[in-house]
């Protein structure tokens, strides 16, 4: 693909949460170190899916690109434009292009607040339509996403958990958005919920050409809806491939211990599956361990990898690993 | 093998201020000796408040088990006393929660909280008691157990804390454990660790086991045995090979139609269960899926169905009784067909 299929191009991204001591002086002690140093690139269209543990730094990496947070170091690159060095108007005229979708449905929607002033918001805030214009862009928008428009005048504790999540989404979308980052959209909805929510992204992704950072700790979902897959632990990305060669043939020996840990709803397939049962947690990203981050609890450690940090580089038509093993 | 546990036609009942909550409505079960059952449902669908009223320990009032019989060597524990089912709790069934954080005083060490259990059940000096308990954390593979020991909850992490109420509950040799979602807040790497470890002791001991969890992919390589819950009822029963090869059961065909596989190699479209479960004060007449099922027949609306038996050992409530395993075949053709 052209370079100039790229939406959004992360470079060196490293966000760090100074630690300090100290009621009255505040001394700094140290770094948590949520994401340290990563680069990979949104093609326009596609679902990169970015995986990893609680505590790996993916729900910091999508709040990083945002500028939610300001990144400590690196540079965020959409459509061209580095987002690190605007501020104020600037920035916010680019919000308009890039939106957020929350994990949790309760905790992300003002509870005082109606659907339709949720909805409606970004319209105002951006300027976008006011009025009776913004009462028919509301109802359009729940009907995209699969609400009856009438629910406008109700409060989010009148819905369920997936319907609050829709309301989410419409919101999202308000705007008219490029890029969307899904940060856990599923994963406080029940099994027979989620599926209905999948769909929705899907078909709005099919309609509205809409590009997504699809952030979660399921890895079936995220094969089920990524183009391409990048794994994190430790606040680097350790591996990045296209969906299926990242499953079918994962190459980091963390993907291999992730992948292998995850049951699949067969019982003749898990009776003869290998799992590969790492030892104990994952380490402080305070005092991340020297050289290669994983290799407290790698199975296949060598000497190397205690010493010197791993390149993270392509090993062969865009399956880009960071192992001592892989050449 | 022998039955251990027999629960017979369980109903029980929340009063609250917005009326009467169906939570558990005639749910008849076993569990033999050494086997395990797995019992999946999504929120709401009795499948723990099934498990505390079988331990005793629905809240009353606002609870009530109103219908049953719970049947455990011998005895009904609906209808033996207080101090009796005390014993039973500590002795021969062990239950561990999905959270292990607040099951654990956070007040007092490891070491007080397993070795109270030891000294009151089984009348251990604290020695023997302290002995016992640096034993049992390392039979669960607490490292360095005799120093971790000393520790209070919050300096262990989440797996290494259901590790300890895993060591708790197998404290006093119980012929049953009931693991309710013990690995739902866990990583997948450290819910594959714990997993290991329930099986690994459940060979070792010989114990039973029902593993409560929403995770039907969970279930496949760890279940002798699957019931399936809804709206408070078992809805299927089955073998576990049988449950996924073909499932009997509208809702459990749905439920496998609507997770992705992580070995998933051509993008299938999910096959979403539209609507929500029902509302368990005002319980619907009839078969309580009917409003979500895609093969609902008028009697469904008007007589719920009961268990019936489709093959041997295979259960499923509902008068349609689709073959699962024709429907999923054609579904994975359908989507094959249309992503070329």
């Amino acid at each position: 693909m052209s370079q100039g299929d790229v939406l959004l191009d992360v470079q060196g991204l490293k966000m760090y949460f100074p630690i300090t001591e100290g009621i009255l002086i505040q001394h700094h002690i140290g770094d948590v170190k949520a994401v340290d140093d990563i680069s990979f690139t949104v093609r326009r269209g596609e679902t990169l899916g970015l995986v990893g543990e609680s505590g790996c730094g993916k729900s910091t990496t999508g709040r990083a690109v945002l500028q939610l947070y300001r990144p400590t170091a690196g540079h965020v690159y959409f459509d061209g434009v580095d987002l690190t060095t605007l501020k104020g108007e600037e920035l916010r005229r680019m919000r308009r292009r890039m939106q957020m979708i929350f994990q949790d449905p309760y905790a992300s929607l003002n509870p005082r607040m109606t659907v339709g002033d949720i909805v409606g918001e970004p319209l105002e805030v951006h300027g976008i339509a006011k009025g009776k214009e913004k009462l028919d862009r509301v109802a359009e928008l729940l009907e995209v996403v699969g609400l009856n428009p009438y629910f406008v005048t109700r409060y989010p504790h009148e819905f369920s958990g997936g319907q609050r999540q829709r309301i989410g989404i419409a919101r999202a979308l308000a705007v008219n958005p490029e890029f969307i980052v899904c940060d856990e959209p599923i994963s406080a909805l029940d099994v027979s919920i989620q599926a209905q929510v999948i769909n929705l992204l899907e078909d709005l992704q099919a309609q509205f050409g809409l590009t997504y950072l699809f952030i979660a700790h399921d890895l079936s979902v995220v094969r089920h809806i990524s183009d391409r897959v990048a794994v994190m632990y430790l606040g680097k990305i350790v591996e990045l491939a296209d969906r299926n060669e990242l499953y079918e043939n994962p190459l980091h020996p963390y993907t291999q211990a992730l992948l292998s840990a995850v049951p699949i709803p067969d019982p003749e397939i898990e009776a003869q599956r290998q799992r590969i049962i790492l030892k104990g947690d994952v380490p402080s990203p305070v005092n991340p361990p020297s050289g290669c981050r994983f290799h407290t609890r790698c199975p296949v450690v060598i000497d190397v990898c205690k010493e010197v940090e791993p390149e993270f580089k392509d090993a062969g038509g865009g399956h880009y690993v960071a192992c001592h093993l892989v050449h | 093998m022998g039955r251990l546990l027999e629960v017979k036609n369980l109903e029980t009942r929340f009063h609250t201020q917005d009326g009467t909550v169906h939570a558990v409505n005639g749910v008849s079960f076993y569990v033999d000796e050494g086997e395990t059952l797995g019992v999946v449902g999504e929120s709401g669908s009795g499948k723990s408040v099934t498990m505390l009223s079988v331990m005793r320990l629905i809240p009353q009032p606002p609870g009530e088990i109103t219908n049953g019989e719970v049947w455990f060597e011998g005895r009904d524990l609906l209808k033996i006393d207080k101090e009796e089912m005390r014993e039973v709790r500590g002795n021969r069934i062990a239950m561990i929660f999905q959270d292990p954080m607040t099951s654990l005083n956070p007040v007092l060490t490891i070491e007080r909280q397993i070795t109270e259990v030891l000294e009151l059940h089984l009348g251990m000096n604290h020695q023997q008691a302290r002995a016992r308990a640096i034993e049992l954390l390392k039979m669960v593979g607490i490292p360095a157990a005799e120093e971790r020991i000393d520790s209070y909850p919050h300096q262990f992490s989440g797996g290494m804390r259901q590790r300890v109420m895993i060591a708790m509950g197998l404290a006093c040799h119980p012929r049953l454990l009931i693991a309710d979602e013990p690995t739902t807040a866990l990583d997948v790497t450290i819910q594959a660790q714990i997993v290991e470890l329930v099986k690994r002791l459940r060979d070792e001991i010989g114990m039973s086991v029902i593993w409560i969890t929403h995770d039907l992919a969970l279930l496949a390589g760890l279940a002798d045995r699957i019931i399936v819950m809804y709206a408070g009822q078992i809805v299927e029963s089955s073998p576990v090979h049988e449950l996924y090869k073909n499932p009997r059961h509208p809702y459990t065909i749905g439920l496998l139609q609507s997770i992705p596989r992580l070995d998933e190699k051509q993008r299938e479209r999910l096959q979403a269960i539209e609507g929500l479960p029902p509302d368990l004060i005002d319980y619907p007449t009839g078969c309580p899926f009917a409003p979500r099922c895609r093969f609902a027949i008028e009697k469904c609306w008007e007589v719920d169905p009961p268990l019936e038996e489709v093959s041997k050992g295979h259960y499923s409530a509902c008068w349609v009784k689709p073959e699962g395993a024709e429907i999923m075949h054609q579904w994975h053709a359908s989507n094959t067909e249309e992503s070329q």
